[in-house]
């Protein structure tokens, strides 16, 4: 799985890897715009699509994906840099956050935390159970 | 003089400038996080974002300006969300053997982000698009925007929550489940890619593989789930 330090990788290889992230990406938004003639009210992430496919890829060919799991790394290396640009998008909303920025700022971090507590707790409680029902 | 202003003007139009800006207050952000050992409050995003937007006041760059030299970054999202595909893939055991647990956390914690949102937001009496825009905050902003406009919110104030939101999950995750202690980074990684979307992906990643892995599974649920709630309560009404 790691990239071998026997075999390094090749330019070429970093182009090949990108070249298949690109092209699930673009598949998997071909396969939301082809759902949505049939259903117009269908909402999906095209790169989520994408993502599921290319499970279904190296499920199938993981030995022979060594240079795109090399660039899925390198890329998931710096997802928070990637958020950078929409992030300075907030200097667009000042009149907004002005005017309801105390609710809005209280309704974020209060639901973000009960979310995260609810969450971790549904998780651990329902692992325990399904645990105890094996043994 | 005017020489050097004629540069400026020049250079404050291109999109290397603000794309050379993005990269360098990114690095420098790291280096901060570094240096305040990777304290989470020095989250990345954060303090980029902070280094970038006085930056912008100053030199007064409307944010057009800006994105047209961003957007090289920005566009790498969609191959990186596809990326996301190699943690799972990586961890697909504990994926499957955790089926159930994810399918109820999925379910319970969708429910709590969409309801105390709009909750708290309407304990302070904010008006109805406003409340739209807040409901799908805990979905990536491209499906964020979308529902927000679906149901009378204004998506770009939508877009803007889905970015509060993901900074304040991403912030508030370690220290809160380590208060918790919680250990469990199957559970701790799902709740924050639940909550937090892809903002909350990349802090997952940075503390555990298993947890990237279920973050990024939960982000794609959520996302997916969220969508038909919304969707599917608009046609009931």
């Amino acid at each position: 799985m790691a990239v071998n330090a026997d075999h390094p990788l090749r330019p070429a290889d970093w182009v090949t890897g990108f070249a298949v992230l690109i092209l699930c990406q673009l598949a998997g938004e071909a396969m939301v715009q082809l759902l949505r003639i049939v259903s117009p009210g269908f909402v999906f992430p095209g790169p989520v699509a994408g993502m599921l496919l290319l499970v279904l890829i190296l499920n199938r060919f993981a030995e022979r994906a060594r240079s795109t799991i090399a660039v899925a790394n390198g890329l998931l290396g710096i997802l928070a840099l990637l958020f950078v640009p929409s992030a300075v998008g907030i200097m667009q909303h000042w009149a907004v956050i002005q005017a309801w920025g105390l609710p809005l700022l209280l309704a974020v971090i209060g639901s973000t935390v009960l979310t995260l507590l609810v969450t971790v707790y549904a998780f651990i409680v329902t692992d325990r159970w399904v645990e105890r029902r094996r043994r | 003089m005017s020489g050097l202003s004629g540069i400026w003007v020049y250079l404050a139009a291109s999109p290397l400038t603000w794309l050379g800006v993005t990269l360098v207050a990114f690095v420098l952000a790291m280096r901060i996080g570094a240096f305040l050992g990777n304290s989470p409050l020095a989250n990345s995003v954060l303090v980029s974002a902070a280094l970038i937007i006085p930056a912008l006041l100053v030199t007064r760059t409307p944010y057009q300006i800006y994105f047209e030299g961003a957007q090289f970054v920005h566009f790498l999202l969609g191959p990186a969300t596809v990326s996301l595909a190699v943690p799972l893939y990586r961890n697909r055991d504990a994926v499957k053997r955790s089926r159930l647990p994810i399918v109820v956390a999925l379910i319970a914690g969708a429910l709590t982000a969409i309801g105390s949102a709009l909750a708290i937001a309407a304990l302070f009496g904010a008006p109805p698009d406003v409340l739209a825009s807040i409901a799908p905050k805990s979905v990536s902003a491209p499906i964020a925007m979308e529902l927000a406009n679906g149901i009378g919110g204004i998506p770009s104030l939508a877009a803007v929550l889905v970015i509060l939101t993901g900074i304040t999950g991403a912030v508030i995750v370690t220290p809160l489940m380590n208060a918790l202690g919680i250990t469990d980074y199957r559970a701790r990684g799902f709740a924050v890619g639940l909550a937090a979307h892809g903002i909350g992906t990349a802090r997952a990643l940075q503390v555990s593989d298993v947890a990237g892995a279920f973050s990024g599974i939960a982000m794609a649920l959520n996302g997916a789930f969220t969508a038909a709630l919304i969707v599917g309560v608009m046609q009931l009404l």
